[in-house]
C-alpha cells in the first residue's frame, strides 16, 4: 500500500482524432492534434518543470517554468500553451532554459517563506519540487524586499502587503503568505466547479487571491467543493486535517456515500486514520471533482454519537442496554419468531437502505424472503424514485436512466425538471454548467429559482416556474406543441416506437385541452413560454432531460416520468450521446437498492416474484421456497402496524421516522410494533422506537459496491476494519441463520458473485473485474461485456418504445382558505437527507437549521420579516421554524428542507402518494404560515421523547 | 459671416479653450460681428494651443497660443479678417511644423468640425468605404496587403496578413476590435484622431468589418480619455443615423455595428489579449498565445484587433489604392507614421511623416531642439517600454528595422526628449517601477521581477555590492526578456538595459560624485 500519486499531464487531453508526430529530446511521440507540448512530453514520461499547469484546468502560461526550445522557432515558448505540430523538434533541457527557469524560481522564492520543514505541504509541495528540479541554490535578491510573507517589515513597520490566514472555512485554511499567484485555485473554481467565487484582487506584485469581495471563504459564494485546495501547488490552500495530522502515507480508492452521483475518491490514509478524501481523476462519474459533502464531510464516521456496540431493550421507554452481538441477534430472532408464531408469517418485514452497499441490501432482502419467508421487503427508494422505475420500465423497458454523466458534454439543449443539481448533485451540476457555458441551452422546470436558473455565466433560456402539482399539465403542453406544430421526429417514431400506441397517444395529446393556452391558468406558466420551450427542446439538436424528486414525489409522479419519456421519444432524443431521460438519484445507492430486488414484488433485476421461472432460479440457488405473492410496501406495513396486524420490522440504515411523510402516522405505526430492529450508525429518530439496535458500518468500513444514477457499479473499499467488529451483511446473515435459514458468506465478493449468478444484467460483474476496470455500467453480461454507458442504442429494451397516456389529474391536496399556501420540500448543498451524517460534521457552518422560504408578498401579508419564527401548519401537523424572505420562490408557495429532526418538516407532509408506486407527495402540501414565538406541541413532545428514548444504561464494569 | 476655429481637442481644452471660445463669442456679440465659432480638432501644433484659426480669403490664418486675456486685443487687431497680431503665425498650412509633414492619416484632423458628417464628406470622407463596398472581401484585404501597412500599435505586424487570417477563418461570427487604450507615456495620436476625426476611425473599422465578414465591432478607449469617448459615442450615433453604421450600410446588404467600451484604468489593457479579457467583462489579464486572436479572439471568435492609427490609415488606402500608400516610406516600413513629439522639446505635437528621416531631424527640424535649450542627452522612443537612445544614435532613420538594429523600437511613435540634466539611473528605476505597478500580475518574471528590479537598482545606486547587483540586474533582465508572457515584462528591460549600456555612470552615483 502506497500513496497513489496520479500522473499530472499538465494540460487536459485534446479531443482530436487526427494524430501528430513530433520529437521531444530526440524521442518520437504521436499524440492527438491540439495536445500541448507539455502533455506530449508527459506521455513520453518527460516531466517539464511546471507550477501553474495542471491537467484539471486549461493551460494558463503564467509560471514560465515550462518553457522549451523548438528547432527553427525563435524564443522560448511555454510548453503548456504551445500545441504540438507535425515534425517539430523540441528540447526540454538546455543551459539557456536552465538559467531562465532558475531565474524564475529565484523570483518565486524571493517572496515565499522559508519554513519548509514546518510547512503542512512538506513532502507534497510542487514549489519545493521545482526549486529542486531547477537546482536553485541561492536567492540573490535577499528577503528584505517587498513581500507577502511577514506581518512586519525588517524595520518592524507594518507590512501592508501581508494578509493573515483565513480560517473561516471549517475544512481548509487559506494562507496568502504562501501563495505564488498561479491562479490554479481561481481557474479550478471557474472551470471545474463553475462557481466563480475566487479572483485576484489588485494588480502586479500586489495581486492576491480573494474569495468573493475579499470577505473570506465562508462568507463568500464559495461552495467549499475543494477544487481549489486540490489544485493548489503549495500549502496556501490546505486541508485542516493535513495541517493538524500531517501528510498521508497510503491510498485506498473508494466511492462517496452521499448522493447518486457516486464520486470516486482516494481515501488518503495514515494507518487506519483518514487524513483526507481527494476526488479521483479516473473516477468515471466525477473525473476528479467533488463537493463539500464527499470531499470534507466524512467526520461523522468517528463522531462521538456513533454507536459501535449492539444494544437491546424490552420496551421503548427503557434505557438501552449494551450486549454482545450474539445476544442481540438471538434476542431479535426470538422476538421475530415469537411474532410470526402469534400473528403469522406476514406480521414482520424489512426495509433495505439506499445508503448501504448492493451486497448489504441483497443480504437483507434475501433474509426477508428466505428467512422470514415473506416478501414484505421494501426500500427507501419507495419514497423517492419508485416512479422512475415504474415509468421508465413501462415506456422504455428498463428501470434506470439512459445515459452516462459524460453524455451531457454532447447535449445541445438541456431540460432540468424538478431538480436542483447544484444542491443535490453538485458534481454533476458542475459538468452541466460547464456544458452550458460552452453554449448548450437550458430549460428549467421548477417552481423555485434554483441554482441552475441564473448563476455566473449560466442562465436558463426558459424558466417555467410552475405551481407545484402541475407537472403533468406542463409536460403535456410541451408534447402538444411539438406534435401539433409538426416538430416531432417522424422517422424515429416510425422506426423505434410502437406506432399503434403512438397513434392512440397522438390522438390524446393533440386535444386542445393540452394546449399551453388551455393550461396556463392551472400551471401559472405563460403559454408563450411553454411554446418557446417546447420548440427549443424539439429543434435545438441533442436534447437531454435530467430530473429529480420534483418529478417523482407527487400523486402523479409516475405519470410525469412517463410524460418525460414520451417527450424524449417524440423528438428522437434516445439512444445516443447527448440525449436521454435521466433521473438524478437522491442517495448513493438508490439505483443499486432497487436493482437488488428490494421491492416487494420484484427479485433482483426487476423480475416479478410471481414469475415461476424467475422464482425457481432463486429457489434452487437459495434452497428455499419463496412466496409467490408480492409483500407489503412501507406505507402498507405502517398502516398494518397501526391496525395491529404487522408487529415486527428490520430497518436497515433508513430513518423513516424523519424521512417519511406524516411523521405522526409513521411513529404511531412504529410504536405499535413488538419488535423494531434498527441497523444504523446512530440512534436516529426511528431508533427511538426500536427494541434492538445493531450498530452499522460507515462507508469507510464497508466492502462492497454502490450503483450510481448512471448505472455505474463502483467499488466501496474499507479503509479500516468495522468499528463494530462486524460487517453489516455478516450481522444480517447471522440473524437469518438465527431465524432458521442458514445463510453464510465468507466475503462481500461472494455475495456479488451470487448477485451476478442470479441477475442477467450483472452476469459479468465481480469484484475482481471491478478492481481491474475501476467501474462498469450495467447491463454487463455476455451481450455487453464492457457494460452499457448508453441504453437503448439499437432499440428499446422492451422492443418498441411505448407512448403512455398521461392525463393530468390535479392532486386532491389543494390550497384552501384555511391552508392557502403550498409547501414544497427539498434539500440544500451542505446537508444531506435527514442530516444524520452532515449534521455531525463541519457542514453545520452553512446550514445550522432548516428555514422556511417565503415570497415577500406572502410574508408581508402575514407581517413576517426576515429571520422571524413562524409556525408552519397543515391539516396533519404543525411545526415552528425561521422564515427567509426570497423572490426565488413564487407567490403562494413556501419551501423548506428536512435535514434537522427538530424541524419536523415531515410532520407537515401528508400521506397522499403516487397512484402507481405510493411514492409520497412530499412536494405538495397545503399549509398556513403565521408568526409565532414558541416551538410547536409536536416539537416539545419530540424533545421530551427523544431524551427519554435514547437513554443508555450506565456502562457496566 | 466669419468662420473661426477653436479646437475641442484635449490639448486645447486643457489650456482653457472653452473659455477662449466663449470669450470670442461674447466679444463678437458685443462688437456686433457676425461670426461662427467652429470647434475643430487639433492640427497637432501642441506648442501653439489653443490655436485659433480664422477662415479668410487668404486661407486659414493661425493665432496662438491664445488665452482669454488675448481675445480683446485680437479683435482690436481685426484677427477675424486676418489682421496682424503678436500671436499671428500667418497661414496655418504654411507653418513649417505643419507644412513639412506628409499628412495622410491626419490630413483632415483639425480642418473640420469632427462631428459634422457633411464636413467629413466634403473633405473626402467615406471615399474609402465607397470603394470597399464595391469590392469583395478578398480584394479589400489584397489592397491593404499591397499598401504594406503594418500595425501602428507598436508591434508592426503586417495588417494585410492579419486580416487575411481572419477572413480565412471558417467561423460565421467574427469581430473587429480597435485598441484605443493609448497608455504609452508621450503618445497622443490615437486621442487626437478620435477627438478630431472620429468618422475616419469608424470608416476604417467598417472597412475591416467588410473585409473580414464581421458584423460587430468594439472600440476600447481608456477611461482617461473622456473627450475621445464622448466624441466617438456621438460620432457612432451620427454615423448610424446616416446609414454608415448598422443594418444595410448605404443601402447595401452589408451591416456593421460599432460599440464604444471604456477601460478601467489599466495600462495592460493596451495589450491586445488583456483588452479582449476586459471587453469580455473580465479582469484585464494577458492571454497566452497561441491561440492568436485572429483565430480565437473576442468571445473565442476570430477577431481583427488593430490600433486606432492602423484602422485610420485604411480609408485612404482603399480610396487611393494600396500602391499610393506603398510608394511612401523606407525599406519594409511603408506609408507614414504619425510621430508624437513630447518631453523636453521646444515644439511638441503631432508630426506625420513617411518613414525614413532621422530621429535627429524629427527632433530638431520639427521640435526645434530642447525646450530648456540644453543639450539633448537621451531620447526615449516607443513609450515607457522603449529604449533610451543617446545623442550619438540620433541619426538612426525612423524605420522599424533600423530601430530594431539599434536595440530600440519605434512602437507607437512616441518620442520623449531629455536634456543633460536627466538621471538615467532614476529613469531605469522608473521603467521597473512602472512595470511593477502596471503588470497584470499573471506571469512571474513581470509580477515579481519588476519589483525586484526596482530594489536591485536602488541597491546599485546606493553602491551596495555593485558588481554582484549589476550581474543580478542583467540576469533579471534576461529572465524578464526571455521568459515573460507578453511584451510588458518582455520589453521592460529595454529601457533599463539601454540606460545601463549608454549611461553606466548614472548607476553608480557614489562613484560619480567621488570623481
Amino acid at each position: 500500500m502506497t500513496l497513489l500519486t496520479e500522473k499530472d499531464f499538465g494540460t487536459p487531453p485534446a479531443q482530436s482524432t487526427k494524430l501528430v508526430t513530433l520529437e521531444i529530446d530526440g524521442h518520437t511521440v504521436t499524440v492527438p492534434e491540439g495536445t500541448s507540448i507539455m502533455r506530449a512530453a508527459m506521455e513520453l514520461g518527460t516531466q517539464i518543470p511546471k507550477l501553474c499547469a495542471t491537467d484539471m484546468v486549461k493551460p494558463f502560461g503564467s509560471c514560465r517554468l515550462c518553457i522549451v526550445e523548438i528547432e527553427g522557432r525563435k524564443g522560448t515558448p511555454a510548453s503548456c500553451t504551445t500545441p504540438v505540430a507535425e515534425g517539430i523538434k523540441v528540447k526540454t533541457q538546455s543551459d539557456r532554459l536552465l538559467q531562465l527557469r532558475r531565474g524564475v524560481m529565484e523570483l518565486y522564492i524571493s517572496d515565499h517563506p522559508l519554513d519548509c520543514l514546518t510547512c503542512a505541504s512538506n513532502g507534497d509541495c510542487e514549489l519545493q519540487d521545482m526549486a529542486g528540479a531547477v537546482g536553485l541554490r541561492e536567492v540573490r535578491y535577499g528577503f528584505e524586499g517587498k513581500n507577502h510573507i511577514a506581518a512586519r517589515n525588517t524595520d518592524s513597520s507594518v507590512n501592508a502587503s501581508y494578509k493573515p490566514k483565513d480560517t473561516t472555512n471549517p475544512y481548509f485554511t487559506f494562507d496568502p503568505a504562501k501563495c505564488i499567484v498561479c491562479l490554479r485555485c481561481v481557474r479550478a473554481c471557474e472551470e471545474v466547479q463553475g462557481t466563480f467565487a475566487l479572483t485576484v484582487d489588485g494588480r502586479g506584485f500586489d495581486g492576491q487571491i480573494a474569495a468573493g469581495m475579499d470577505e473570506g471563504f465562508l462568507a463568500s459564494e464559495c461552495v467549499s467543493c475543494g477544487a481549489c485546495v486540490q489544485a493548489c501547488p503549495t500549502a496556501t490552500l490546505m486541508e485542516n486535517t493535513v495541517i493538524a495530522r500531517g501528510q498521508p502515507e497510503h491510498t485506498v480508492l473508494t466511492t462517496c456515500a452521499y448522493c447518486g452521483v457516486g464520486c470516486s475518491f482516494k481515501a488518503e490514509m495514515r494507518g487506519d486514520e483518514v487524513i483526507r478524501m481527494v476526488p479521483w481523476k479516473d473516477g468515471g462519474a466525477n473525473e476528479g471533482h467533488s463537493c463539500v459533502k464527499g470531499r470534507f464531510a466524512w467526520g461523522y464516521a468517528s463522531h462521538k454519537d456513533r454507536i459501535t456496540t449492539p444494544m437491546i431493550r424490552e420496551r421503548i421507554t427503557d434505557p438501552w442496554r449494551e450486549v454482545t452481538w450474539d445476544e442481540a441477534i438471538a434476542h431479535a430472532a426470538s422476538r421475530f419468531k415469537a411474532i410470526q408464531a402469534k400473528y403469522g408469517k406476514g406480521a414482520i418485514g424489512g426495509i433495505t437502505s439506499s445508503r448501504c452497499t448492493n451486497e448489504e441490501v441483497f443480504a437483507v432482502q434475501k433474509m426477508v424472503r428466505a428467512a422470514f419467508g415473506v416478501n414484505n421487503v421494501d426500500t427507501c427508494a419507495r419514497v423517492c424514485h419508485s416512479p422512475t422505475g415504474y415509468g421508465l420500465s413501462k415506456t422504455f423497458g428498463t428501470s434506470a436512466g439512459t445515459q452516462n454523466f459524460k453524455s451531457v458534454d454532447k447535449a445541445d439543449v438541456i431540460m432540468v425538471v424538478g431538480a436542483s443539481p447544484t444542491d443535490g448533485h453538485p458534481v454533476f451540476a458542475s459538468r452541466l454548467k460547464k456544458r452550458i457555458r460552452q453554449g448548450a441551452r437550458l430549460i428549467v422546470i421548477d417552481p423555485r429559482a434554483t441554482g441552475m436558473v441564473r448563476s455566473p455565466h449560466v442562465e436558463a433560456v426558459h424558466h417555467l416556474a410552475l405551481l407545484p402539482g402541475t407537472n403533468v399539465a406542463v409536460i403535456n403542453a410541451l408534447a402538444h406543441v411539438i406534435l401539433t406544430e409538426g416538430l416531432e421526429n417522424k422517422a424515429f417514431i416510425a422506426e423505434r416506437c410502437d406506432t399503434a400506441e403512438f397513434a392512440r397517444w397522438a390522438d390524446f395529446i393533440s386535444d386542445p385541452r393540452h394546449a399551453p393556452e388551455a393550461v396556463q391558468d392551472i400551471t401559472r406558466v405563460p403559454a408563450a413560454e411553454l411554446r418557446a420551450a417546447a420548440r427549443l427542446y424539439a429543434t435545438a439538436g441533442n436534447g437531454a432531460i435530467y430530473y429529480g424528486l420534483g418529478v417523482t414525489e407527487h400523486s402523479q409522479g409516475t405519470t410525469m416520468v412517463m410524460g418525460l419519456a414520451n417527450l424524449a421519444m417524440l423528438t428522437g432524443n434516445i439512444g445516443r450521446e447527448g440525449v436521454g431521460v435521466n433521473p438524478l438519484r437522491g442517495q448513493n445507492n438508490v439505483q443499486g437498492s432497487c436493482d437488488m430486488g428490494s421491492f416487494p414484488h420484484e427479485l433482483s433485476g426487476y423480475r416479478h416474484i410471481s414469475d415461476p421461472s424467475v422464482r425457481g432460479l432463486f429457489e434452487r440457488d437459495w434452497n428455499v421456497t419463496l412466496d409467490s405473492d408480492p409483500g407489503l410496501r412501507i406505507p402498507n406495513m405502517l398502516a398494518a402496524a397501526v391496525d395491529g396486524s404487522f408487529k415486527g420490522l428490520f430497518v436497515q440504515g433508513e430513518d423513516i421516522a424523519q424521512s417519511d411523510p406524516n411523521t405522526q402516522h409513521v411513529t404511531a405505526g412504529l410504536a405499535a410494533m413488538d419488535c423494531v430492529v434498527v441497523q444504523d450508525l446512530f440512534l436516529n429518530e426511528t431508533a427511538a422506537y426500536a427494541h434492538v439496535f445493531l450498530p452499522g458500518t460507515s462507508f469507510l468500513e464497508k466492502d462492497g459496491t454502490f450503483t450510481n444514477a448512471e448505472r455505474r457499479i463502483n467499488r466501496v473499499r474499507p479503509v479500516m476494519a468495522p468499528k463494530t467488529g462486524k460487517h453489516e451483511w455478516q450481522a444480517v446473515a447471522e440473524l437469518a441463520s438465527a431465524m432458521g435459514y442458514a445463510m453464510a458468506y465468507s466475503s462481500a465478493a461472494e455475495i456479488m458473485d451470487e448477485i451476478a449468478r442470479l441477475t442477467p444484467g450483472f452476469a459479468r460483474v465481480s469484484f475482481k473485474m471491478l478492481d481491474e476496470r475501476g467501474s462498469v455500467q450495467w447491463p454487463c453480461n455476455d451481450a455487453a461485456p464492457d457494460g452499457t454507458p448508453i441504453m437503448h442504442v439499437k432499440g428499446f429494451v422492451r422492443g418498441k418504445g411505448r407512448f403512455m397516456l398521461t392525463d393530468y389529474v390535479a392532486t386532491p391536496e389543494r390550497a384552501t382558505g384555511r391552508f392557502p399556501l403550498i409547501l414544497t420540500t427539498g434539500r440544500t448543498l451542505t446537508q444531506y437527507n435527514v442530516g444524520a451524517q452532515t449534521r455531525r460534521t463541519g457542514n453545520v457552518a452553512w446550514h445550522p437549521e432548516d428555514i422556511l422560504e417565503i415570497h415577500p408578498h406572502d410574508a408581508e401579508l402575514r407581517g413576517i420579516s426576515e429571520g422571524q419564527l413562524v409556525s408552519l401548519s397543515s391539516r396533519v401537523g404543525q411545526t415552528t421554524l425561521r422564515a427567509h424572505i426570497t423572490e426565488g420562490i413564487p407567490v403562494g408557495v413556501v419551501y423548506t428542507t428536512f435535514h434537522h429532526p427538530v424541524t419536523g418538516a415531515n410532520v407537515i407532509t401528508t400521506d397522499y402518494s403516487d397512484w402507481a408506486t405510493n411514492c409520497p407527495e412530499y412536494k405538495v402540501t397545503a399549509v398556513q404560515v403565521g408568526l409565532t414565538n414558541a416551538a410547536s406541541d409536536w416539537q416539545n413532545q419530540w424533545t421530551e421523547h427523544r431524551a427519554a428514548s435514547t437513554r443508555r444504561e450506565a456502562r457496566r464494569q | 459671416m466669419i468662420r473661426l476655429f477653436v479646437p475641442r481637442d484635449s490639448f486645447a481644452l486643457a489650456l482653457d479653450a472653452d473659455a477662449v471660445a466663449a470669450r470670442i463669442t461674447a466679444e463678437a456679440r458685443e462688437r456686433k460681428l457676425d461670426i461662427v465659432v467652429v470647434r475643430n480638432g487639433s492640427r497637432g501644433l501642441a506648442f501653439l494651443e489653443p490655436l485659433v484659426e480664422v477662415d479668410t480669403p487668404m486661407g486659414r490664418m493661425a493665432y496662438g497660443p491664445v488665452t482669454v486675456a488675448d481675445v480683446a486685443s485680437l479683435f482690436e487687431a481685426k484677427f477675424h479678417e486676418g489682421g496682424k497680431h503678436p500671436l499671428a503665425h500667418g497661414r496655418t498650412d504654411a507653418i513649417p511644423f505643419l507644412k513639412n509633414q506628409q499628412r495622410l492619416t491626419f490630413a483632415r484632423c483639425g480642418l473640420t468640425d469632427p462631428l459634422s458628417l457633411a464636413d467629413y464628406q466634403a473633405h473626402g470622407g467615406f471615399a474609402g468605404l465607397a470603394a470597399a463596398l464595391k469590392k469583395s472581401p478578398a480584394d479589400i484585404v489584397a489592397e491593404v496587403t499591397a499598401s504594406g501597412l503594418r500595425g501602428r500599435g507598436g508591434a508592426g505586424f503586417p495588417t494585410g496578413i492579419k486580416w487575411q487570417t481572419v477572413l480565412n477563418a471558417a467561423e460565421p461570427e467574427k469581430y473587429i476590435c480597435c485598441n484605443a487604450d493609448e497608455g504609452d507615456s508621450g503618445t497622443f495620436a490615437d486621442r487626437m484622431l478620435m477627438e478630431g476625426d472620429p468618422f475616419l476611425l469608424i470608416e476604417g473599422m467598417t472597412i475591416a468589418g467588410l473585409a473580414a465578414g464581421a458584423r460587430e465591432g468594439f472600440l476600447y478607449i481608456r477611461s482617461e480619455y473622456p473627450q475621445a469617448i464622448a466624441t466617438m459615442v456621438r460620432a457612432c450615433e451620427l454615423a448610424q443615423a446616416a446609414g454608415f453604421l448598422g443594418q444595410s450600410i448605404q443601402g447595401t446588404n452589408h451591416s456593421f455595428s460599432l460599440h464604444v467600451r471604456t477601460g478601467a484604468g489599466a495600462y495592460i489593457c493596451g495589450e491586445e489579449t488583456a483588452m479582449l479579457e476586459s471587453l469580455e467583462g473580465k479582469r484585464g489579464m494577458v492571454r497566452a498565445k497561441p491561440p492568436i486572436p485572429a483565430l480565437e479572439g473576442l468571445f473565442g471568435k476570430p477577431t481583427i484587433i488593430n490600433n486606432v492609427l492602423s484602422f485610420a490609415a485604411v480609408p485612404d488606402i482603399l480610396a487611393r489604392g494600396g500602391a499610393a500608400y506603398q510608394a511612401l516610406g523606407l525599406g519594409r516600413s511603408r506609408g507614414t507614421l504619425p510621430f508624437q513629439l513630447a518631453g523636453n522639446v521646444k515644439q511638441g505635437g503631432l508630426v506625420e511623416l513617411a518613414f525614413g528621416p532621422s530621429l535627429r531631424s524629427l527632433i530638431n527640424d520639427f521640435g526645434g531642439g530642447t525646450a530648456s535649450g540644453r543639450p539633448i542627452r537621451a531620447v526615449q522612443v516607443g513609450g515607457p517600454l522603449g529604449a533610451y537612445l543617446p545623442e550619438a544614435a540620433l541619426d538612426t532613420p525612423l524605420d522599424y528595422e533600423a530601430f530594431a538594429g539599434a536595440s530600440a523600437m519605434l512602437g507607437h511613435g512616441g518620442v520623449v526628449v531629455f536634456d543633460d540634466t536627466v538621471d538615467m539611473g532614476l529613469q531605469a528605476r522608473f521603467a521597473m517601477e512602472f512595470c511593477a505597478v502596471e503588470s497584470c500580475g499573471k506571469c512571474t518574471p513581470c509580477r515579481i521581477g519588476a519589483q525586484r528590479g526596482v530594489e536591485v537598482i536602488d541597491r546599485l545606486r546606493a553602491s551596495e555590492n555593485p558588481a554582484a547587483n549589476l550581474a543580478l540586474l542583467k540576469d533579471l533582465c534576461q529572465t524578464m526578456t526571455d521568459a515573460s508572457l507578453c511584451a510588458m515584462g518582455g520589453l521592460t528591460p529595454m529601457p533599463v538595459l539601454s540606460a545601463l549600456s549608454h549611461f553606466p555612470e548614472d548607476f553608480q552615483p557614489a562613484a560619480k560624485a567621488a570623481e
